[in-house]
């Protein structure tokens, strides 16, 4: 067989791209943001990232046994589930919270739909909203002072800035991530280093946190104070909820967001309204997590309206106008 | 100099050019036997007007045209017709009538050969298209369209450029490179002729950046002549694709199938089609050779030869120093567009411009997974489709999904299979649902 000639159709190359190596990839730009939830709220982060990767991929695993189905771990992608999942938990929530929201993820989100690839909604923010919606208490009040910093805690101080349009917290504060919040979601910094990284990469399409962000900062900063419009503080609109953390890492996710360039900045743009729709209007302190959700939902009809102008339409439009003149 | 019109699509791949881009074009020599298809253009088979003991001289005719769109055949040296029998059309992918040929060793052209002309103001433009009907030229860019057909465009519809494609995009692939570095000036008499015989005033010659060579080559070989002008496109695939050249040098875009270039008053010709039409001319030499590289990371001594149609490609392999390594995939054409082939012993084809040898570290065989929806294949796709969908209806056999998704304008260039990081057989899927459509279309036509 080895000497045998190889004959499989053409191109007879590919590029270096792999899935796994994507997933590798979005694993490597969530190091700063890991690293720096350690560091900004202990070492209970690193143990919560942990057993939810390790649960992820184990859900997967015995998943795949249980129904004799491949073996598909290898393809990274239940790690950067569960990796993202952890990075949207409190510091302080029990830990049978990451294992159980790591399973919903990747059983019922994922490998129920059919795995990779077929699952209609990002399987580490349905996992988030499960337990969000199951377990409430743990979920928004398992908050930790920061550094045993001085800084806002009980609720996520996103929270009193809805109501008011202001926040104590400096901008040096925001952007290092010194605040009260999920576990990733707080160092800024961090972030935009794993989410230009992607981008870099050519991972990730710069539209969608594009569109996302800079609809949230305009939003914000039309609606965001309530004492009249465009005096919103929109910067920190941007950077005290989990906006940069989900417009680069999760409304990015290339199963649930739409394939055309036009239809990843509707995405983007879309999100941002619905974010800032539950954030100023609704009773949810932040929409991250439900405005990505509710756009994966709406992908399919972006796909399907959103398509690109195929080489020649103008000569077929020409013919169509050409024909219907002729008609009258 | 022609400015750039901004292209859809297209990927950047790693052009591995430099393995023969510096090996001058050489003749390799006369194989123990030539194999002539009677079907490798576009159009209808020619039909033979030899028998088998026939003696025959090098460019004497052995095959007729068959209809408007055929081209003739010819000896590509002096010897005796063995057979006609059918064998293995590595293209087509199926048994097809093929002229066999036993070289005598001598190249006898004598009396065979005639010079047209010495030069282009002493001929007019029907003796010129008769030229390159009588010399069986065809597009040796790949699809083998017969020249002489191009050249003449119906009335109704009036051309006003004529491009000269240099851009070779194909990766590995240096035949046309060669033949402008060496010979620019039958390059650019070709090309004038192409021009005067289709009646064009404004000729643009097209080169990929990557090839500072041959620009400089050619921009000294057009100087003296009015109305030809240089264009010199990014370096990105598929650039030299017929509808991609027209769309970034002109900024038409030709008609969805069964539209042509020309339906934007454009005719697009190989610069190896030019070199050979200058050959008819110049020396009467009809289409019997080409230059075909043979090249890749398994072959030991890439090189560029003139080689003449019908030569088994394993002569050739063995003259360019045979194999390095263990061959994992022989290709006759380029990586992106080319063909697999089973065995070495298929013969080179008027439309085969290179032989591509890899070994085992070039080919990949990673596991096909499922599409993940990342859209680099819509990103990439140079006709502006999305090949996921329509691989993904061809898979399950939704034909009329498949139609509606336009998988009749997929040109098959296989920039979407290159990016896909899943591993997707992309192409072959919408070929599947091409050929589907197709029949389909021919049953309804037939009823």
């Amino acid at each position: 067989m080895e000497d045998r000639l190889l004959i499989t159709p053409a191109p007879h190359i590919t590029s270096s791209k792999t899935i796994q190596g994507i997933m590798l990839d979005v694993v490597v730009s969530l190091v700063p943001a890991s690293i720096a939830a350690v560091v900004i709220f202990g070492v209970r982060s690193l143990l919560i990232i942990l057993v939810s990767v390790f649960s992820a991929v184990a859900a997967e695993a015995i998943y795949q046994k249980l129904f004799k189905k491949p073996l598909t771990i290898n393809d990274m992608s239940a790690t950067v589930t569960g990796l993202l999942l952890a990075l949207t938990l409190p510091p302080n929530v029990p830990i049978w919270i990451p294992i159980i929201g790591s399973v919903f993820a990747i059983v019922i989100a994922k490998q129920i739909f059919g795995g990779l690839g077929t699952n209609f909604v990002n399987p580490a923010l349905a996992g988030r909203a499960f337990v969000l919606a199951a377990w409430p208490l743990h979920m928004t009040h398992d908050w930790v002072t920061p550094m045993g910093y001085d800084a806002l805690t009980g609720a996520t101080p996103l929270a009193g800035f809805n109501g008011t349009g202001k926040t104590v917290l400096t901008l040096r504060e925001l952007l290092l991530g010194l605040r009260a919040g999920s576990l990733g979601e707080t160092c800024i910094i961090a972030l935009l280093v794993g989410g230009i990284y992607l981008i870099a990469r050519d991972v990730i399409d710069w539209r969608i946190p594009v569109g996302y962000l800079g609809t949230l900062a305009l939003g914000t900063w039309i609606f965001g104070n309530p004492n009249g419009f465009f005096m919103g503080d929109w910067i920190s609109g941007l950077f005290l909820g989990g906006a940069i953390l989900g417009s680069f890492f999760m409304a990015t996710d290339y199963v649930t967001s739409p394939v055309t360039r036009r239809g990843r900045l509707c995405m983007g743009i879309g999100a941002g309204v619905v974010t800032l729709l539950i954030r100023l209007w609704g009773s949810y302190p932040e929409g991250v997590t439900y405005a990505i959700l509710f756009m994966n939902l709406v992908t399919p009809l972006i796909d399907k309206y959103i398509v690109p102008k195929y080489y020649g339409y103008a000569h077929d439009v020409q013919a169509r106008k050409a024909a219907t003149g002729g008609a009258k | 100099m022609i400015t750039i019109k901004k292209v859809s699509g297209g990927v950047s791949v790693p052009d591995k050019k430099h393995l023969s881009e510096d090996s001058p074009i050489e003749f390799p020599g006369i194989p123990q036997e030539l194999v002539l298809f009677v079907s490798q253009h576009t159009g209808a088979p020619s039909r033979p007007v030899v028998k088998p003991k026939d003696a025959v001289k090098r460019g004497q005719i052995i095959a007729e045209p068959q209809g408007a769109i055929s081209a003739a055949l010819h000896a590509p040296t002096s010897g005796i017709i063995k057979s006609i029998e059918p064998r293995f059309h590595p293209v087509q992918g199926r048994m097809v009538d093929a002229i066999i040929m036993q070289p005598d060793g001598l190249h006898d052209d004598s009396g065979a050969l005639a010079p047209i002309a010495s030069n282009l103001d002493e001929i007019a433009p029907e003796r010129l298209r008769e030229t390159a009907r009588q010399m069986g030229l065809v597009g040796l860019g790949g699809a083998a369209f017969p020249t002489d057909v191009k050249l003449t465009p119906p009335k109704d519809k009036p051309i006003d450029t004529y491009l000269l494609n240099g851009a070779e995009c194909e990766p590995y692939l240096t035949a046309d490179y060669r033949l402008m570095v060496e010979e620019p000036e039958k390059v650019v008499f070709g090309f004038r002729a192409f021009m005067k015989a289709s009646g064009v005033r404004r000729g643009i010659v097209c080169i990929e950046d990557n090839k500072p060579k041959a620009i400089e080559a050619l921009k000294h070989a057009i100087e003296p002549y009015d109305g030809i002008e240089l264009a010199v496109l990014t370096s990105r695939y598929p650039r030299g694709g017929e509808k991609q050249l027209v769309q970034a040098v002109l900024g038409r875009e030709v008609p969805p199938p069964p539209g042509l270039p020309l339906d934007v008053g454009v005719i697009v010709s190989n610069v190896g089609t030019a070199y050979a039409m200058a050959e008819g001319i110049l020396e009467g030499l009809p289409l019997v050779e080409r230059i075909v590289s043979v090249t890749g990371e398994g072959i030991k001594k890439p090189s560029n030869f003139r080689t003449l149609v019908g030569t088994p490609i394993s002569f050739l392999i063995e003259k360019a120093g045979g194999y390095s390594g263990t061959p994992r995939k022989v290709i006759m054409g380029g990586p992106m567009m080319g063909m697999a082939v089973k065995e070495p012993d298929v013969p080179v084809l008027k439309g085969t411009s290179g032989v591509l040898v890899l070994s085992k570290e070039q080919v990949t065989e990673e596991p096909i997974l499922p599409c993940v929806r990342c859209g680099k294949c819509v990103d990439a796709c140079p006709m502006r489709l999305q090949p996921l969908w329509i691989a993904a209806y061809s898979e399950r056999g939704l034909i009329d999904q498949a139609e509606d998704a336009r998988a009749m304008d997929c040109c098959e260039c296989g920039a979407c299979a290159f990016v896909c990081p899943a591993k997707r057989p992309l192409v072959q899927w919408i070929k599947m649902a091409k050929n589907s459509i197709s029949a389909r279309r021919r049953a309804q036509r037939s009823q």
